[in-house]
C-alpha cells in the first residue's frame, strides 16, 4: 500500500495567533457526530470564527492558502483526528508552528499533513509578514529542512522520522506495519499476557 | 541495567525499528468507541484488510449517548447512526460490544480498569486522549486519532517514537479536603500544559503510593492536560488488590504467576529518568480552574491572576468574564457537574455524596451527578448515593461522558458558568461556543452546587 511521497508544498500563508489552541477550538465537538471526515472543512475554528469577525480562516485575503502559521502547543487537547482532518479539507497541507501538542503531530502525519518547527521569533516574522502581505508566496521544502518566502529562507525543524515518512510516502503507516507481519505474531506469542499466565 | 516501567514495557513490545526510524509497537489492548472509529473501519474495508487480533478489541459507547432517555432510536438521528455504525462494524469484524443493555457499559475509560482488562505491563491504545487513565494500573496507554485507530485494528501495533521519562514525585501528605483531583490540577499549573509534550509521566512518591486506584485513575487521567501522552504508576500491592477477582484479571495460581511479572515491570530502583520533579503533597490547596486551559487554575484562597503582560491570561479573562486580582472563591455558578472518566468513579460519587447529604442545591444551580459506568451507578445505589444526591437536588442519570465534551444532550446554555469534575476547560467545551467552565474535584463541585459559587470544601467538611 503505498502512499504519496510529500517534499515541496507551495501556496500562500494563514496566521493563527495564541498559544494553545486546543482541538476543540480547531473543531467543536459537535461536528464530531458524524460517521465520516466529510464537509468539516466548512467548520474549521467555527466558534472562534463566530467569536472573532476578524478571524484569520473568515478573511478572503487568505483564501486558498495552503500553509498554516501557528504559536507554541498548536493541536493541544482532545486525539481527535477531525482537527487535521479539518485543517486538510479546508486546503492546509502544511502546519508551520512553535511547537505542537503530540497527539495532534501524529494525527497530521498520518494524513500527510507536515507540522514543521520553527523559534518564535522566525514564526512572528513569517506572520507578519503574511498578514502585511497575504499573497506572499511560501515554499515548504520538507528534504532542505527550508521555508521559502519569496525568496527569504528559513530554517525549519523536520524530525528525522516525520521527514522520512513524508519523503517516502510511508506517512500512512498501515502498509509498514502490516509489511511483517510474522514479527508482530512472534511479539504477541512472547508477551506475557497475551500468552497467558 | 535499571531500567524504568517504560523502558521495559516499550522494549518488550517492540516489533522492529521502521526504515522511518519510528519503532512498531505492539498494543496488547485496543479500546474503541463509536466516535473515533467509523472512518477506521470503513478505511479497513474500502482497503480489504481485516482486524489482525479481534479478541484483543473491546468495544463500548460511551460519548454520543444520553444520559436520561436511552431509548432507540435516539432522539438525534447523528448520534444514532453513530450507535448504529458502531455496531454494525463490531458485529462484522467480530469484536465484543458492550452496549446500552449491558452491565458492562460505560465510559472506556471507567470500564478498562473496573473489568480488569487493564493490567500492568501492558501496551494500551484507544481513540481518545484520556486514554493516559490506564497507566493508574501500570500500563503504558496511548490516546491515538482514527488512522492510528486503524492501524491497531488491521496491525494490532502503532509506530511510535520514543519517550522520555519525567518521574514527578509528590510527597508528604494531603490536608483533608485535598484530592488526587487537585494533585493534578497542581502538577499541570507547575509543569505547564505543554510541559509534558514528548513525555511519559510517572507518578509516584508517598501520596501517590498512599493513594487507590480510583485517585490514581484521576492523576493519570489528566496527564494529556499536562501535553503528556502517557501517565502511569508503578504497579503496587494497591494495583493487584485492585486486580484480584475482576472478570478480565487471571485467575487463582495464574494471577499469583501474573503478580509476579507484573512486579517484575516497575521501575528499577535507580532507574535514570530524564528529569524529576519533586512536589510537596502538604502545600496542594484544593485547585479550581479560572482560564481556558487546565495548566490556568489556583488554591481555592488564592486570587485570579492579573492579566500583565501574558496575552494568554488576559485572553482568558476576557472569555471567562473574571477580574484578574479578584478571589476564586465565590465566583457565582450555574450549573454544576460530577462524572468524566476523571472524576465519576465511585470513591468520586462518595466524597461528593458526603459533602451533599442532608444539604441542598441552591435555588440556580442545575446539578447532575452521572456515573461513570452501569457498575458505578449499580455501586452507587446499593449504597443509597443516588437517594443522598436526588434529596439534594442533584440529577441521578445513567453512565456516560454527558456534560464533559457535548457530544449528548447534556450541555451549557449561552455563558453558564459550570463548576465541573471533568478535565477541560476549553472555550466551547461543555457544548455552548460561549459557556464557561471551572474545573475542581467532586468534591468542591458538590461544595459549589449547595452554595451556588465556589466555596473550599475544607469549610464544609
Amino acid at each position: 500500500m503505498s502512499t504519496r511521497e510529500i517534499d515541496r508544498i507551495e501556496g500562500t500563508g494563514i496566521p493563527v495567533r495564541g498559544d494553545n489552541i486546543d482541538t476543540d477550538r480547531i473543531i467543536p465537538a459537535r461536528f464530531l457526530k458524524a460517521i465520516t471526515f466529510d464537509g468539516l472543512g466548512d467548520h474549521v475554528f467555527e466558534d472562534d470564527r463566530a467569536a472573532m469577525p476578524g478571524h484569520p480562516f473568515s478573511n478572503p485575503a487568505y483564501a486558498g492558502a495552503r500553509i498554516l502559521l501557528v504559536n507554541e502547543n498548536f493541536g493541544s487537547g482532545s486525539s481527535r483526528e477531525h482537527a487535521p482532518q479539518a485543517l486538510k479539507r479546508w486546503g492546509i497541507d502544511a502546519c508551520v508552528g512553535e511547537s505542537f501538542a503530540e497527539i495532534f503531530r501524529g494525527n497530521s502525519l498520518a494524513i500527510g499533513l507536515a507540522c514543521v518547527t520553527a523559534p518564535r521569533d522566525v514564526v512572528g516574522g513569517l506572520m507578519t509578514r503574511v498578514e502585511t502581505a497575504p499573497a506572499t508566496s511560501l515554499t515548504l521544502s520538507v528534504s532542505d529542512r527550508v521555508l521559502d518566502a519569496a525568496g527569504e529562507r528559513v530554517a525549519v525543524t523536520v524530525e528525522d522520522q516525520v521527514r522520512d515518512a513524508l519523503l517516502a510516502g510511508t506517512w500512512d503507516a498501515t502498509g509498514l506495519l502490516l509489511d511483517d507481519f510474522d514479527v508482530v505474531r512472534g511479539v504477541a506469542s512472547r508477551v506475557p499476557y497475551v500468552r497467558g499466565f | 541495567m535499571s531500567r524504568t516501567l517504560l523502558q521495559k514495557v516499550w522494549d518488550l513490545h517492540t516489533v522492529r525499528r521502521l526504515p522511518t526510524g519510528q519503532t512498531q509497537l505492539f498494543i496488547g489492548l485496543h479500546l474503541i468507541h463509536e466516535v473515533t472509529t467509523p472512518k477506521a473501519f470503513d478505511m479497513l474495508r474500502s482497503r480489504g484488510i481485516g482486524v489482525a487480533f479481534p479478541e484483543r478489541t473491546f468495544a463500548t459507547t460511551d460519548h454520543i449517548i444520553p444520559t436520561l432517555d436511552q431509548a432507540r432510536p435516539f432522539a438525534d438521528p447523528l448520534a444514532e447512526a453513530m450507535l448504529s455504525a458502531l455496531e454494525g462494524n463490531c458485529r462484522e469484524f467480530g469484536i465484543p460490544l458492550w452496549n446500552l443493555d449491558s452491565e458492562r457499559q460505560g465510559i472506556v475509560h471507567v470500564i478498562g480498569p473496573e473489568l480488569g482488562l487493564t493490567q500492568p505491563g501492558m501496551t494500551i491504545a484507544c481513540g481518545d486522549s484520556h486514554t493516559s487513565t490506564h497507566g493508574a494500573l501500570g500500563a503504558v496507554a496511548f490516546g491515538i486519532g482514527t488512522s492510528q485507530v486503524r492501524d491497531v485494528l488491521a496491525s494490532q501495533s502503532l509506530a511510535m517514537s520514543p519517550l522520555k521519562v519525567r518521574r514527578i514525585s509528590v510527597d508528604g501528605e494531603l490536608a483533608a479536603g485535598v484530592f488526587a483531583k487537585d494533585v493534578v490540577l497542581e502538577i499541570i499549573h507547575r509543569l505547564g500544559v505543554k510541559g509534558g509534550v514528548g513525555h511519559a509521566y510517572e507518578y509516584g512518591g508517598s501520596v501517590v503510593d498512599g493513594m487507590s486506584i480510583d485517585e490514581r485513575l484521576t492523576v493519570c487521567n489528566m496527564s494529556i492536560e499536562g501535553g503528556a501522552r502517557v501517565g502511569y504508576v508503578n504497579p503496587d500491592e494497591t494495583t493487584f488488590d485492585y486486580l484480584r477477582g475482576r472478570p478480565f484479571a487471571p485467575e487463582g495460581e495464574a494471577f499469583d504467576r501474573a503478580v509476579s511479572w507484573w512486579r517484575s515491570m516497575a521501575s528499577d530502583p535507580g532507574a535514570d529518568y530524564d528529569d524529576v520533579v519533586a512536589i510537596d503533597g502538604a502545600e496542594i490547596e484544593p485547585r479550581v480552574t479560572w482560564g481556558i486551559n487546565p495548566g490556568q487554575s489556583v488554591g481555592v484562597s488564592q486570587r485570579i491572576p492579573a492579566a500583565g503582560s501574558n496575552g494568554g491570561v488576559a485572553e482568558a479573562l476576557e472569555f471567562m468574564g473574571l477580574a484578574g486580582g479578584d478571589p476564586i472563591r465565590g465566583t457565582k455558578i450555574d450549573v454544576a457537574f460530577v462524572g468524566s472518566c476523571t472524576n465519576s468513579r465511585l470513591s468520586d460519587l462518595r466524597e461528593a455524596a458526603r459533602i451533599a447529604k442532608g444539604q441542598r442545591v441552591a435555588r440556580h444551580v442545575k446539578a447532575l451527578v452521572v456515573p461513570g459506568s452501569v457498575a458505578v451507578r449499580a455501586a452507587a445505589e446499593a449504597e443509597g448515593l443516588d437517594q443522598v444526591f436526588r434529596e439534594a437536588g442533584f440529577e441521578w442519570r445513567g453512565a456516560g461522558c454527558s456534560m464533559c465534551l457535548a457530544m449528548n444532550p447534556d450541555r451549557l446554555e449561552g455563558r453558564q458558568v459550570c463548576a465541573s469534575s471533568s478535565n477541560r476547560n476549553f472555550k466551547g467545551r461543555q457544548g455552548s461556543p460561549t459557556g464557561r467552565t471551572l474545573l475542581m474535584s467532586p468534591a468542591m463541585v458538590a461544595a459549589a452546587a449547595l452554595a451556588g459559587e465556589v466555596t473550599d470544601v475544607r469549610t464544609v467538611l
